[in-house]
């Protein structure tokens, strides 16, 4: 998993290109210069939202596409929960952001053309959709479960068809697909798939449920948390998360600068779900 | 130049402590020889796990912290941060923090020795004391006793900056004390002492503390022309910068507005430092 050297983080005035609301969720096009160069999937940006809000908001990167004059955008998943994302899903074309990235550490991918499960729970499955293509590429065989509360809350399943062989959809009102939740049908996807590698992407709970069920089939899986992050540049220790470290000795690791994706079987889970 | 307590720094900017993660990842946003120096995380003498989650949350224009001192302790900071620092070709200050006045004292003998360390500042003021078990520093003498025992055992030739709270009645008796112990600088102030919504102690940093902090800055000045200061407290601008410099500041630190914007420290550091001339003019060359 050797790879070229690539460009740092930079932290740059971004513009918001377009924006567009899909089901519970809105999606974001932005440029920022320098962000896109150097993205590769499990990777996010911080963005600021004003002086009085000094904690910075991070997205997955879902996308990154060329657009006319521009070189590359971004493009970003946004709900509207609070008055960070409130803000930013109310931006019109044209507004000016700060904008860092790409921030974190990404998936790591095969070496071999192995059998792939790929997991992604609301709008957190949007850095499994570049991360699909990336493997594709090498070869691996990509099986999708997208999942959410109901149909506004699952992200891009008609375009999950187009990037895997098999795709489940589960939501937690069975409105589309397999009622339940992620943990129900894990098991069950990753026999199937004969997985070798797990990626996931969503709540703790999830999370928990796909290494564990990773853990139990004999695959590797890589976990990418989504913590409340203030700086998400590694400087402020305030988005620690229990993990075991070498020689299985207990540690934390930040969740913005060593992870968001750390291995699965390194989180100790049960701690990280009773911390909040 | 700017001269403090015998240094001379590439800019009147420093990068304040717990704010800077290890200095690699501020790194990656521009060189920190280019800031007046890098001042670390508070070091104890033993790592430390630092505290449960949550640990920082928002709170009007400011940050509310509980953080718990977490550190690799001297020995890890030593093998894995020190040289990394040092080779950066900025000035290293290193904070410490101990539990007693002899763990203060370890500390200053051991770094004194390593090299490439600029100065020790020591923290007489973390807002969370209490919680972490560091020395409690209540009164002006408590302050003074830290400093007396960190100087008897530093090398000569290594300043020490005395970190003070930003209590606007007792800073400027605070700062007195501890020239007199022997501080070649007083660092004003800190984190204001606040608590996290579910009532553990905490700090409360960020733009909303400015204006104690310059007053606290402007009294301690106002009282001792003849000191070294160094003003920090919610600085996230050139103008803010200059507000502390025009109170009589010596330097200033740039702390939380990095968590917002990680090139702010170098943005202020270009404005201010021996090139400022340059980027103020409008002849374009």
């Amino acid at each position: 998993m050797t790879q070229a050297a690539r460009p740092g983080p930079v932290h740059v005035t971004g513009e918001v290109l377009a924006t567009k609301k899909i089901g519970a969720y809105h999606h974001l096009t932005l440029v920022a210069p320098g962000v896109a160069e150097g993205f590769r999937p499990g990777n996010f940006v911080a963005i600021s939202v004003s002086e009085s809000h000094l904690a910075r908001r991070s997205f997955w990167i879902h996308r990154v596409k060329p657009v006319g004059g521009y070189g590359a955008a971004l493009e970003l998943v946004v709900e509207a929960v609070g008055p960070g994302t409130t803000w930013l899903t109310g931006l019109v074309p044209g507004s000016r952001l700060e904008v860092t990235g790409p921030l974190g550490r990404p998936f790591a991918l095969p070496k071999e053309p192995v059998s792939c499960v790929l997991v992604g729970e609301g709008y957190a499955a949007a850095p499994l959709f570049p991360l699909a293509e990336r493997l594709r590429e090498r070869d691996c065989a990509v099986t999708l479960v997208v999942a959410g509360d109901d149909e506004a809350h699952l992200l891009s399943a008609l375009e999950a068809r187009r990037s895997a062989r098999a795709v489940t959809v589960v939501t937690a009102d069975g409105s589309v697909g397999r009622r339940g939740r992620v943990a129900d049908v894990i098991e069950e996807v990753l026999v199937k798939a004969a997985a070798e590698v797990v990626y996931a992407a969503g709540p703790v709970p999830t999370l928990h449920a796909v290494a564990a069920a990773a853990e139990a089939q004999g695959a590797w899986s890589q976990t990418a948390l989504e913590r409340p992050l203030t700086c998400a540049t590694g400087l402020c220790q305030g988005c620690v998360v229990p993990i075991v470290g070498e020689a299985g000795i207990s540690r934390t690791a930040r969740a913005c600068s060593d992870g968001p994706v750390l291995r699965g079987d390194r989180v100790r889970w049960a701690e990280l779900e009773a911390s909040r | 130049m700017t001269e403090l307590a015998g240094l001379s720094l590439a800019a009147p900017v420093l990068v304040a402590s717990g704010c800077g993660g290890t200095g690699r990842e501020l790194a990656a946003y521009g060189p920190l020889a280019d800031l007046g120096g890098f001042v670390t995380r508070s070091l104890t003498l033993n790592p430390r796990p630092g505290g449960p989650q949550p640990r920082i949350v928002e709170s009007p224009s400011g940050l509310v912290h509980a953080v718990g001192l977490q550190n690799p302790g001297l020995e890890g900071f030593l093998a894995t941060e020190l040289p990394w620092l040092v080779q950066q070709g900025t000035r290293v200050v290193v904070s410490i923090a101990g539990s007693s006045l002899g763990e203060y004292a370890e500390l200053a003998q051991r770094l004194g020795r390593a090299p490439g360390v600029s100065a020790i500042e020591v923290n007489l003021s973390s807002p969370d004391a209490p919680a972490t078990g560091v020395f409690d520093v209540r009164e002006p003498f408590h302050a003074a006793s830290v400093v007396a025992a960190v100087q008897r055992d530093l090398p000569r030739g290594v300043p020490v900056l005395a970190k003070l709270r930003t209590d606007v009645v007792r800073v400027v008796e605070s700062a007195r004390t501890c020239l007199d112990a022997g501080a070649d600088a007083v660092v004003v102030g800190n984190a204001l002492p606040a608590a996290m919504p579910d009532g553990r102690s905490a700090g409360l940093s960020g733009p909303a503390v400015l204006p104690v902090a310059l007053r606290c800055v402007a009294e301690v000045c106002a009282a001792l022309p003849d000191a070294d200061v160094v003003g920090v407290g919610g600085i996230s601008s050139t103008a803010d910068a200059r507000s502390f410099l025009a109170a009589g500041a010596t330097a200033v630190q740039v702390g939380t507005a990095l968590l917002h914007d990680p090139t702010t420290a170098a943005r202020v550091a270009a404005d201010l430092g021996p090139d400022a001339d340059r980027h103020t003019g409008t002849d374009i060359d």
